[in-house]
C-alpha cells in the first residue's frame, strides 16, 4: 500500500512539474494562505500579552503542533474529502476496478509538490515556538508522539468526512466544518472556547487530543477546565479509536456505494 | 488559434432603455435560479460558515475581554463582526470564483459571449447579482441568526439604518464582482491562472477583514488595508451595519472603488475583444 502510494505520488508530481512556473506560484501561495492564520495570531498578540491564559510562544507551540499534524494528514490523505466530485463524475468507479486500494488512489489523486506548502509553514512556526520555550527533554518526548497521534486523528476526520459523502454527495462542504473547522479549533488554546465545546471535542470528536491535552503536558500547564490528569497521556488511545471508527465508516460507504451511472 | 483578430464592430441596435434593463433583469433571475439548483451545497456552506463563526467568535471574545473597547468595538460588536464576516463569504464570494467567464475563455465559449450584442461585463454583473441574491438568502441569513441565538448580536437601530446596510452590501458585492471579473478576464492573457487565483485569495482573505478586523492591524499596514478595495467587501459593510463608522463616507468609499473597478473592467473587456485567443474548439 505504501509502495502504491509512493509510486502514484511520484507520477502525479512528474505531471505537475510540467508547469514549473505555476507550480512555484501555487506552492508559495499555499504557504502564504496558511501564514494568514499565524498573522492573525501575531496581530492579536500585538494587543494583548496572553490569550486564554497562554503566551504568544505557547499559542505558537499549539498552532505549530496542531498545524503540522493537520498539514501532514491533509498532504497525505486530505484528498479523500473530494470523494463526491469523483462519485458525480463517475471516476470513483474507475478506481474501484483498478487493482489498488480505492482509499490510496483517492488520497494520492493529483498529488502535487504544492501539498508541501502547508506542512512547511507549520514546521517554521513550531520551530520558532520551541526556540522560545526551552521545553526540557523530560517533557519534550511527547512532541513527536502528539504530532503522530494528531496526524492519525486528522486523517481519521478526513476519512470520516469522505465517508459522509457517500451519503451527502451533493453537500460535500459539510465535511469542511469538521476538517478545516478542526484545524481552526486547534490553532488556539481550547481555554478560549466554552466549556461545553471543550467537553464535546474531548469526549465525542477527540480533537482535544491533537495538541491540547498533550500540549498541556509539554507546556507544564494546569488544565483550566480541571479535567482528569491522565487525559494528557490518552492521545494514542483517542487516535486509534477514531481511526478504527473512520475505517469502519469508509468500508461501510464503499460497500453501500451505488454508481451514479455517469 | 486566433479567430477574432479584428472582430467586426457590432453596432448594437439602439434598443429602448427599458428593454435593455429587462434583459439584465432576466439574466440576474437566471443567475439566481442557476444557483438555486444547488440547494444542498448552499445549506452545507451555511452550516460550515456557522461553525467557523462560532469558533472565531470565541477567539474574538477572548481578545475583547482582555482588551475591552479595542478598535472602538465592544464585545457584542466584535461578536457581531465575526458572524457578519461569515455571512459575507457567500454573496461576496470571498474564496474567489463565482464567474464562469474564466472557464468559458478556456473552453472557447467566450468567443460567443464577446460577439453578443450585449455588454459582456454587464451581462456577467447581472448574473453575479443573481448569484449573490440567492447566496445571501441561503448563506448569509442562517449564520447571522445562529450567531444571534448563541451569542446575541447587535442590530441596526432603525429601518433607515437597515436601508443603508442594504446599499452597503450591494456595493460590496459590486466591488467583489469588479475584482473577480478582472481576475476572470486575466485568463485571456495568462493561460494557467491558478497561481494568480491563489495570490488573489490570500489578498482577499487578509485585506477584506476576514482574518481579523482591519482596525486592529497595527501601523501602516492597517492604514493601507483600510484604503484598498478589499476593505469595501467585508470590513466596510460590517462597520455600516454596526454603525461604527461615518456612513456617508463609507458608502462613498465603496462606490468609488466600484466605479473604478468597473471602469477598469470595461477597458480590459475592450482589450480582450482584440486579444482573445480561443483555446481549441
Amino acid at each position: 500500500m505504501v509502495r502504491t502510494y509512493a509510486l502514484l505520488a511520484a507520477t502525479w508530481m512528474r505531471a505537475a512539474a510540467q508547469y514549473p512556473a505555476s507550480l512555484v506560484m501555487l506552492t508559495a501561495g499555499s504557504f502564504a494562505a496558511n501564514a494568514l492564520d499565524i498573522a492573525a495570531i501575531w496581530i492579536i498578540f500585538r494587543h494583548t500579552g496572553t490569550l486564554g491564559g497562554f503566551t504568544l510562544a505557547e499559542v505558537m507551540f499549539l498552532y505549530g503542533t496542531g498545524g503540522v499534524s493537520f498539514a501532514l494528514a491533509d498532504m497525505l490523505f486530505g484528498n479523500v474529502d473530494k470523494l463526491s466530485r469523483h462519485i458525480r463524475a463517475g471516476s470513483f468507479d474507475t478506481m474501484l476496478i483498478r487493482p489498488a486500494s480505492p482509499f490510496v488512489q483517492m488520497a494520492v489523486d493529483r498529488f502535487t509538490p504544492q501539498r508541501f506548502g502547508r506542512p512547511a509553514q507549520a514546521v517554521v512556526v513550531l520551530w520558532l515556538a520551541l526556540a522560545e520555550l526551552h521545553v526540557p527533554w523530560s517533557r519534550a518526548w511527547m512532541i513527536p508522539v502528539m504530532i503522530l497521534c494528531g496526524t492519525v486523528i486528522f486523517t481519521a476526520v478526513f476519512t470520516l468526512g469522505g465517508a459522509l459523502q457517500f451519503l451527502l454527495t451533493d453537500a460535500p462542504e459539510v465535511a469542511n466544518a469538521f476538517t478545516y473547522g478542526g484545524s481552526t479549533l486547534t490553532q488556539y488554546p481550547l481555554s478560549v472556547y466554552g466549556a461545553e465545546l471543550v467537553r464535546a471535542v474531548t469526549y465525542i470528536v477527540p480533537l482535544a487530543f491533537v495538541n491540547w491535552q498533550p500540549g498541556l503536558y509539554v507546556l507544564g500547564h494546569e488544565d483550566p477546565f480541571g479535567l482528569p490528569h491522565w487525559l494528557r497521556y490518552a492521545a494514542p488511545v483517542a487516535a486509534l479509536t477514531l481511526a478504527g471508527a473512520a475505517a469502519l465508516a469508509w468500508r461501510a460507504g464503499v460497500r453501500r456505494y451505488r454508481s451514479t451511472g455517469s | 488559434m486566433p479567430i477574432f483578430r479584428n472582430p467586426p464592430r457590432i453596432a448594437p441596435a439602439a434598443a429602448p432603455r427599458e428593454v435593455v434593463f429587462q434583459l439584465y433583469l432576466r439574466v440576474a433571475r437566471y443567475g439566481f435560479r442557476k444557483h438555486a439548483a444547488y440547494r444542498a451545497a448552499a445549506v452545507a456552506g451555511a452550516f460550515t460558515n456557522t461553525v467557523f463563526g462560532i469558533l472565531r467568535a470565541y477567539v474574538l471574545i477572548a481578545l475583547w475581554e482582555a482588551r475591552p473597547g479595542l478598535a472602538g468595538y465592544d464585545v457584542a460588536q466584535a461578536v457581531t463582526f465575526c458572524f457578519l464576516t461569515q455571512a459575507f463569504i457567500g454573496p461576496m464570494q470571498v474564496f474567489g470564483g463565482g464567474i464562469e467567464l474564466a472557464e468559458r475563455v478556456r473552453s472557447g465559449d467566450a468567443a460567443i459571449d464577446l460577439v453578443r450584442p450585449a455588454s459582456l461585463q454587464l451581462w456577467s454583473l447581472a448574473d453575479d447579482l443573481g448569484r449573490a441574491a440567492y447566496l445571501f438568502l441561503m448563506r448569509s441569513v442562517p449564520p447571522t441568526l445562529a450567531g444571534a441565538a448563541l451569542f446575541g448580536i447587535v442590530v441596526p437601530p432603525s429601518p433607515a439604518a437597515w436601508g443603508l446596510v442594504a446599499v452597503s452590501v450591494v456595493l460590496g458585492i459590486v466591488v467583489s464582482f469588479g475584482v473577480r471579473y478582472l481576475l476572470a478576464l486575466s485568463a485571456c492573457w495568462i493561460l494557467d491562472d491558478r497561481g494568480l487565483q491563489q495570490v488573489a485569495l490570500v489578498l482577499m482573505m487578509f485585506f477584506s477583514g476576514m482574518v481579523v478586523p482591519l482596525r486592529i492591524i497595527p501601523g501602516w499596514l492597517g492604514a493601507l488595508a483600510e484604503a484598498l478595495p478589499w476593505a469595501a467587501m467585508v470590513q466596510v459593510p460590517a462597520d455600516v451595519y454596526l454603525g461604527a463608522t461615518d456612513v456617508p463616507r463609507a458608502l462613498a468609499f465603496q462606490a468609488a472603488w466600484a466605479v473604478a473597478l468597473l471602469a477598469l473592467g470595461a477597458l480590459l473587456t475592450r482589450a480582450a475583444r482584440r486579444k482573445v485567443v480561443i483555446q481549441g474548439g
